[in-house]
């Protein structure tokens, strides 16, 4: 089973990268205000879908 | 909004949302969607009269069946995921694309591997791996245009004018990432002419890397980017945030962490080491926390707003998605279990639980996408007809409980009538007689899948009325709202 010294190592380094862009992003503050995120992606486009709506009537 | 200072005048002159693409690939999925299930039915029908296609070798079902894999997951699910990850990522980064010249290129360098696919597989130019058939020149097309995409989506966030990636987009993200070194490592093979290739690996090493590569496919195409679209497009279409926000981030990580080595219970009982199907079968165990987390945080969106429901065919699409999710990931994981897998392995209960995955989570997931992306690409708030959407979405469902129950059923009872032996330890039953008895099961099965393409073709009706009778307009990107 040579192909575990591939598969394996492959992973743990996979573990690291993720933990290094985890860490990253913790660093950025990515986290820090999360409630408040998920609500954002229906203020900012809602106004857009309206917009479009006045632009063609009737669809 | 549009910078109120410049006026309505910029709506227009200012930057726009790259819909093009987005547009093209929605178009595309359907298209391939259509055509992929339509082989599903055929090998369905080949199952049940296996003299349907006259022993024409190009039509023959070993032929047909990667045809149909590639279709289904490759250009019917990448289609709807290049759609959507283009689409969301310029939404909540509220920016266009980066380089849109070459975002143009993964559309059509896509569309080519498609024909080179649809080519090369009935030919019988084939590596021989599951997922990963097609010959090495198409590999690396495949890992160009994979590159591209990369470049494209990492770009436009790293050109985001919003602080916060949003979480579809780390979910979007990983799977991008995550399917370029699968590809790369999984199809490493040493060509003998254009259309021919051995693969670097050889023996049970073959099939570690080929099902190391198989499951986190699985698990980071059709589950991780399937998940970006549901964590935009459920909130959007219910308009209502994510049930927790903080949940979904810990979904993220702990489904990246635990994902990489669930593969090997694929290999259950073969000449893999034990150890590592152990590893194996612990990590699969260790994903229902993740995966059933997610679930619950995307169904719970609708807390509150259960009525939605009720006249809102886009969500019943998209909430019932969730639940078939839920049930595959629980079904996997059991089925990892080596006692379970000793009766489940080689029945139709693995075709059963790969349907109850790819039908109900993936399949239904990706149609109430494209049923609110496509209106958006032409002008339109809503599909042509609302209640051809809640026909589809009925035909669709009782043409997945009508196949995964069918397949449940075979798949117990040819591992009961396998394993079935006289005191003398001689079999019970000859292997013919589980194939006579399964029949059936096989009738069901394509009646089944057969509503299942009736309902993909009222979908294909329904969006060439919508593109037929909308108009498009490109949408100004709205300045950014004081952030925090």
């Amino acid at each position: 089973m040579d192909i575990l010294y591939l598969l394996i190592p492959m992973s743990i380094l996979g573990v690291f990268a993720i933990l290094g862009v985890f860490a990253w992003a913790l660093h950025l503050g990515q986290f820090d205000d999360l409630e408040r995120e998920g609500e954002r992606i229906l203020s900012s486009d809602a106004a857009l879908d309206a917009d479009q709506d006045a632009r063609r009537p009737g669809l | 909004m549009v910078n109120p200072a410049a006026g309505a005048a910029t709506a227009r002159t200012g930057p726009v949302y790259d819909d093009t693409v987005v547009r093209n690939f929605a178009l595309a999925a359907v298209l391939w969607g259509v055509v992929g299930m339509l082989v599903g039915v055929v090998i369905a029908a080949q199952l049940t009269w296996p003299e349907l296609t006259f022993g024409i070798p190009w039509l023959s079902y070993g032929r047909l069946r990667p045809l149909h894999t590639n279709a289904v997951i490759f250009a019917f699910g990448g289609c709807a995921l290049f759609a959507s990850s283009y689409y969301v990522v310029q939404r909540t980064c509220q920016v266009q694309l980066f380089l849109p010249k070459l975002a143009k290129f993964t559309f059509w360098g896509w569309q080519l591997v498609i024909l080179l696919a649809a080519v090369s597989l009935p030919l019988g130019f084939t590596q021989g791996k599951e997922y990963a058939e097609l010959e090495w020149p198409i590999d690396i097309l495949i890992a160009v245009v994979w590159v591209a995409y990369a470049v494209v989506f990492f770009g436009t966030l790293g050109t985001r004018k919003v602080r916060h990636i949003y979480v579809a987009n780390w979910f979007f993200g990983a799977f991008i990432l995550t399917v370029a070194l699968l590809h790369i490592v999984n199809s490493a093979a040493i060509p003998v002419s254009m259309t021919k290739s051995y693969s670097v690996y050889a023996g049970v090493q073959d099939a570690m890397v080929q099902w190391w590569y198989g499951h986190n496919a699985v698990g980071f195409f059709l589950t991780a980017g399937f998940l970006g679209m549901m964590y935009y497009f459920i909130p959007k279409q219910a308009e209502r945030p994510v049930y927790s926000y903080r949940l979904s981030i810990v979904h993220f990580w702990a489904l990246i962490f635990t994902y990489m080595w669930a593969g090997p219970h694929h290999l259950h009982y073969t000449a893999l080491p034990d150890w590592a199907q152990s590893v194996g079968m612990v990590f699969s165990l260790v994903l229902l926390a993740p995966s059933w987390g997610g679930m619950i945080n995307g169904i719970m969106t609708l807390s509150g707003a259960w009525h939605k429901l009720r006249d809102d065919p886009i969500l019943k699409f998209l909430i019932v998605s969730l639940s078939f999710y839920g049930m595959s990931t629980f079904e996997g994981p059991m089925m990892s279990i080596k006692t379970v897998n000793a009766l489940s392995h080689y029945t139709d209960w693995t075709v059963g639980h790969v349907h109850s995955g790819a039908l109900g989570w993936v399949g239904l997931v990706s149609m109430g996408t494209l049923y609110y992306l496509i209106p958006r690409m032409f002008g339109r708030t809503k599909m042509f007809s609302t209640r051809a959407i809640e026909l589809h979405f009925w035909i669709a469902t009782i043409g997945i409980v009508l196949y995964i129950a069918a397949m449940w059923i075979a798949g117990v009872m040819q591992g009961l009538m396998w394993r079935a032996t006289h005191p003398d330890g001689t079999l019970v039953y000859s292997f013919v007689e589980s194939v006579k008895a399964t029949y059936p099961f096989y009738v069901i099965r394509l009646l089944g899948g057969l509503l299942y393409l009736s309902g993909m073709l009222v979908m294909a009706w329904n969006v060439v009325k919508t593109a037929t009778s909308g108009n498009y307009q490109p949408l100004p990107i709205p300045a950014v709202a004081a952030h925090a």
